[in-house]
């Protein structure tokens, strides 16, 4: 037994090699320009962020570039800003990424369950959202919608004899979710109804045959069918959402306190505001990391659902 | 029990009229086949019966209960779709007790069911598996076997075998004549392939533009095809046609004068029948034998000769520029342009009126 496998592994192993090797040769040479393009492209940058972390560089101090060590990493990751704008981070990209998947599903699934006059146009009004611009969509929603005085949300209020609340001042973080999940809700019932229309009618109709109603239908064959465009949903949204940016800047700038800084704003903060590129820098090569993380994360429990199916 | 009545049946979509009336009896362990060129609204039929489809008008009744309104799950009725619309997120097993699950079946009986079907199929070794894994035969007996765990009063097919095949077309539609016989089931099958229909039927309904043009047995079909369309429809290759004008005609006999020349006596019940009227002859390729010069009463060219090995189909054409197919021996092929002189059985002959109605069947005449 044991030596038959052995033989086999030793018979296999060089043709394997060989195998390999031939392959690996002919295609290196052809990638290689673009590989080494995409390598300068990214490691230039790297290398430079790399470089400014570890020394201090602020432009308060000019001539003062003495390295530093991890110094500024460690000032960073204590700084008062950091946790929330962590948490911050976490709250915005999950509580997004809910709404829209939620959301998405249910409206595509709407959509696509009845027939009514005016199908084509409400579908494309439910999508624009998506082309407008952030910082507009941000400058809308903060003086047409949540202002205190003349926002939509403040004449309603008031016309129930209530007080009007300011949004963006009691609830930030909360008025920023509402203003990203507007954009990026139609972008998850774009792809949705998209992938629903690819459904199967027979199978459905096999359904309906086998005693399904439109709830069992929903759940047992359009989730299912939907499962790989909502994990390209997540994916998609989770990579734009952890550098959300100009929704923040355009409305409460990361405030009141910290309450609505994340972490691409509390970059942009050292960098800009308190001038400490050096810091920035280190800021910057954390939140890769943190990126890094989040789409291991997301390969490892999304990626297997789709090469599976 | 199983008896499906369908009385007037209408169906349009957005106005076209595509089942225009139907009238049909389906008998309880019935095998009945529903054959038609494409686009004849076949499927539609069947559609209409498992109620994926509104009727227009008409009734369906199952039983002698009217189901023409009622939800396609409360019919009673199975179907294996044509693309076998399996479940592709659940495992065969789930697939096979989907419905069983959904109704509230007691799990030990799901799993004997289950497992029943699949001893009948031969799926037991498969149950674990999705249907990506399964190859097209095995998807086909899926679909079926999501049938047979339901126990439904008629199994209705909609061309279940057009994806499979030339070799497992063969097996399948053993396999389905023996799960019929097995079952004891009442069975609807559309298709368009002939042989099928010939094989499988103990009923076939020819469609055609959305109205019947003749129920009954194959050979009855094949023996007595009651106008020029189902004449025309049946056998492989076509019945060969020849235009021509009645002659005297009686209660025993009718003359016809071909326009091809030839002139023959037919034992036909044609009395109705007016000298003169315009009709059509019609004789299938099998029934023409080549024989020596002067002993036919035909005189045709002959073009193209198809060589299958056990037959030759000679391509031929007569006089008055009518083709025809005749069937002779394999070893025999005639040369392009040869002349050739054909006999026929007069009393293998099907005769048509000016409308394309069948006159007198030899059978009834018999009788
Ligand atoms: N949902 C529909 N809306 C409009 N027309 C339809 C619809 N379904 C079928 N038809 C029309 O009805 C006619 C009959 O269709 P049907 O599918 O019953 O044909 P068939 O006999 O099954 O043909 P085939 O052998 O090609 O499957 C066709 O002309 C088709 O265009
Ligand atoms: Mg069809």
């Amino acid at each position: 037994m044991t030596t038959s496998t052995l033989d086999t592994h030793l018979k296999s192993a060089p043709a394997a090699a060989g195998g390999k090797r031939r392959s690996l040769k002919p295609g290196w040479f052809l990638v290689s320009p673009s590989v080494a393009l995409l390598l300068l492209w990214m490691i230039i940058p790297l290398g430079m962020t790399i470089y400014f972390s570890l020394i201090r560089y602020n432009l308060l101090y000019p001539g003062e570039n003495q390295f530093v060590g991890l110094e500024n990493f460690e000032y960073f990751l204590t700084d008062a800003g950091f946790m929330p704008g962590a948490l911050n981070t976490l709250a915005l990209v999950g509580s997004v990424l809910l709404i829209s998947v939620v959301f998405g599903v249910l409206i595509a699934a709407l959509l696509e369950a009845c027939e009514f006059w005016g199908r084509g146009i409400v579908r494309v009004l439910l999508i624009s959202p998506f082309f407008i611009m952030p910082t507009v969509s941000a400058l809308v929603w903060k003086n047409l919608i949540f202002h205190p005085v003349s926002g939509i949300l403040a004449a309603i209020w008031k016309f129930f004899g209530a007080q009007p609340v300011d949004w963006l001042a009691q609830h930030p973080l909360l008025s920023i979710i509402f203003i990203v999940s507007w954009q990026w809700l139609p972008f998850a019932i774009l792809i949705l109804m998209t992938a629903m229309q690819s459904l199967d009618q027979d199978q459905k109709e096999a359904a309906r045959l086998d005693g399904a109603g439109p709830i069992a239908i929903f759940w047992h064959l359009t989730l299912p069918h939907l499962a790989r465009p909502i994990a390209v949903v997540v994916m998609i949204e989770t990579i734009f959402l952890l550098s959300v940016f100009a929704e923040i800047f355009t409305t409460t700038s990361g405030g009141p306190g910290f309450e609505s800084t994340n972490l691409a704003y509390l970059i942009y903060n050292h960098a800009l505001l308190q001038f400490d590129v050096g810091m920035a820098s280190a800021g910057g090569l954390i939140a890769v990391v943190i990126a890094n993380l989040a789409a291991i994360v997301l390969i490892r429990m999304i990626g297997k659902n789709l090469t599976n199916q | 029990m199983a008896d499906l009545k369908i009385r007037n049946l209408k169906k349009g979509f957005d106005g076209t009229a595509i089942i225009k009336g139907i009238d049909l009896d389906v008998r309880d362990r019935e095998f009945v086949v529903f054959v038609g060129p494409s686009g004849c609204g076949k499927s539609t039929l069947l559609r209409l019966i498992a109620g994926l489809e509104e009727v227009t008008s008409g009734t369906i009744e199952l039983d002698g209960k009217d189901i023409t309104d009622m939800a396609p799950a409360k019919r009673d009725l199975a179907m294996v779709f044509q693309t076998y619309a399996l479940y592709p997120h659940m495992t065969v097993g789930k697939n096979l007790s989907f419905a069983l699950d959904l109704a509230g079946v007691a799990k030990s009986e799901v799993k004997e069911k289950v497992q029943n079907a699949a001893r009948i199929l031969e799926l037991e070794p498969l149950l674990e598996r999705k249907p990506k894994q399964l190859s097209g035969g095995q998807r086909q007996r899926v679909a079926i076997g999501r049938a047979i765990v339901r126990n439904p009063k008629i199994f209705l097919f909609d061309e279940p075998l057009s994806n499979l095949d030339a070799a497992l077309r063969v097996q399948t539609r053993l396999e389905l004549a023996r799960l019929h016989q097995e079952l004891q089931a009442t069975m609807i099958y559309v298709t368009h392939d002939q042989v099928e229909a010939m094989t499988l039927a103990d009923k076939v309904v020819v469609l055609n533009g959305g109205r019947v043009e003749q129920v009954g047995s194959p050979m009855e079909l094949y023996h007595q095809p009651a106008n020029l369309f189902v004449a025309g429809f049946l056998g492989t290759p076509k019945m060969g046609f020849l235009r021509g004008q009645a002659g005297k005609a009686d209660g025993a006999a009718c003359e016809v004068k071909l326009e091809c020349g030839a002139q023959l006596s037919l034992p036909l019940a044609a009395g109705g029948l007016a000298a003169g009227s315009p009709v059509t002859l019609g004789v299938r390729p099998e029934h023409f034998n080549i024989v020596p010069a002067g002993q036919g009463q035909l005189r045709v060219i002959a073009d193209v000769s198809e060589r299958l090995g056990s037959d030759t189909y000679c391509h031929v054409r007569t006089a008055s520029k009518e083709m025809l197919t005749i069937r002779v021996r394999g070893d025999f092929a005639p040369r392009a342009g040869e002349t050739l002189e054909l006999a026929f059985d007069p009393a293998h002959c099907h005769l048509f009126d000016a409308d394309g109605q069948a006159i007198a069947k030899r059978l009834q005449q018999a009788a």
